[in-house]
């Protein structure tokens, strides 16, 4: 990749005052660690970390019809949010291949906030552009907005410590705008590491001013500015999936066993018909959690499953959960294999090591 | 970062320490530095013959797998078994009986391997 398409976030000199490794995730150079990924995992789990999230997208579709044509773009049903609510849900093709998974708020009666991932924005805008009606209005603000994800049991401490003991926080899957040192930013109680927490986005230039003060009033309750790995190794144990390794164009909601966000009741959105048949027919391959049974090395993407000697699907996401210690992950196996309690083997450079298919999530408090 | 000036090293960041006509290999503090969250080490096979720059051992972090080398051509002839049950142990992880001595001049000094990792 050349130099010009590495992005940077408006908070990049910081991560390198911090002394994190960078790594080219996505076309940005994101922080993957800044001192260890096992100890930022457990600072979320324990007490509360920062993530930069400034690489997401964000999108806003707005005008009268806004609310209908997201319904045909969209797998959930926007009709189910109130004002300043949110909901989990995908962005198909024709084929009901998954082309992103996002959040998408409901700002306004007919205005909605689309928060996409960092290395699909420009794909989710071309695409969404591409079925615009004329009466509704698509901005990419992506470039305008900065944002932290702050997540851990300390949150509401730390929250009140930033926007004043009275504030009222929004509850689960709401946003709220917050004053904050003279502006305001837009605070949503949502997260991708299973506790609770927050994601905070501001305008780009706040950047700065927003990261260091939360680091400074964390600081008595032991926050940690926490990269990538940490954000992939909470996510995985919580069965989250990550879109580029869990869900691609060529897997649906339905195979990546995440049909409660799709509502076919609807009666026409994007994929709906594809959707309709691998339900009756049954997906060919599921997604599934599993854990290792002995200790040993991590599972990793791209391995292979096997049931006795049969090879039956492929690992997506796997690691050494820091929670649990123990390997885990997740992989596509063949629908008849895809059984809660199976045993499985994992192959790790030739050598087969036992496994057995879970319910989510993999960590449970 | 400790360097220590008895010690041999490679472009790959292991160590090697001369025993007669062996050598004991771990990997460096640098490199230890960099993996972090060290979770599992897989040592290699006793007897096997290994090729110089050859890859023998693997190390894992939360993140990553790492192929550890051979430095020279050789056989291995101890490994280091507490690794599997510490893998964030430090230490050496296998003994090389080398089949030519003179090929340790391959293998950089202390101040070649402090000017490598800067």
């Amino acid at each position: 990749m050349s130099e010009a398409a590495q992005k940077c976030t408006p908070l990049y000199d910081e991560h390198v005052r911090l002394g994190a490794k960078i790594i080219l995730f996505g076309g940005w150079l994101m922080p993957v660690q800044y001192t260890s990924i096992v100890e930022e995992h457990h600072a979320v789990r324990k007490n509360v970390g920062i993530f930069d999230i400034s690489h997401m997208g964000q999108l806003i579709a707005e005008g009268s019809g806004a609310r209908a044509w997201l319904n045909f773009m969209l797998t959930n049903n926007v009709d189910k949010l109130q004002i300043r609510q949110g909901q989990y849900t995908f962005l198909l093709n024709e084929h009901g291949g998954i082309i992103d998974d996002l959040i998408v708020y409901r700002i306004d009666d007919e205005k909605f906030l689309l928060v996409v991932n960092a290395s699909r924005t420009g794909e989710d805008f071309d695409w969404l552009k591409k079925h615009l009606p004329g009466h509704v209005e698509l901005e990419n603000r992506s470039a305008d907005f900065g944002g932290v994800a702050i997540q851990g049991p300390r949150i509401r401490q730390l929250c009140h410590a930033l926007f004043g003991k009275d504030v009222d926080l929004p509850t689960r899957n709401h946003i709220v705008d917050l004053p904050f040192e003279g502006t305001n930013v837009s605070v949503a109680r949502t997260g991708y590491t299973g506790e609770d927490g927050v994601e905070v986005f501001f305008r780009a230039k706040d950047a700065t001013k927003f990261w260091n003060a939360a680091l400074e009033q964390g600081t008595p309750m032991g926050i940690k500015s926490c990269g990538l790995g940490a954000r992939d190794t909470l996510r995985l144990e919580m069965c989250y999936p990550l879109n580029g390794s869990d869900l691609s164009p060529e897997r649906n909601p339905i195979e990546a066993g995440l049909g409660f966000f799709v509502d076919l009741t609807k009666p026409n959105f994007i994929g709906r018909d594809m959707l309709l048949r691998t339900k009756e027919r049954g997906p060919r391959e599921k997604l599934v959690p599993f854990r290792m049974k002995e200790k040993g090395p991590p599972p990793r993407p791209h391995y292979a499953v096997f049931e006795n000697s049969e090879r039956i699907g492929e690992v997506t996401s796997g690691t050494i959960s820091p929670s649990l210690n123990w390997g885990v992950g997740m992989a596509y196996v063949s629908a008849p294999h895809a059984k809660i309690g199976a045993q499985i083997d994992i192959e790790i450079r030739g050598q087969k090591f036992p496994a057995t298919i879970e319910k989510k999530p993999l960590y449970r408090k | 970062m400790n360097v220590p000036e008895d010690l041999l090293y490679t472009e790959t960041h292991e160590w090697i320490k001369r025993e007669g006509e062996n050598i004991r290999v771990g990997i460096t503090d640098h490199a230890q530095s960099e993996l972090t969250d060290v979770v599992y080490v897989e040592l290699p096979k006793m007897d096997r013959q290994a090729n110089a720059k050859e890859a023998i051992a693997v190390v894992e972090s939360v993140k990553a797998a790492s192929d550890i080398y051979a430095p020279l051509k050789g056989t291995v002839v101890e490994v280091n078994k507490a690794l599997e049950a510490e893998p964030y142990g430090q230490g050496w992880i296998f003994v090389l009986k080398i089949d030519n001595a003179d090929d340790l001049k391959q293998l950089k000094d202390a101040a070649g391997y402090k000017n490598q990792i800067g």
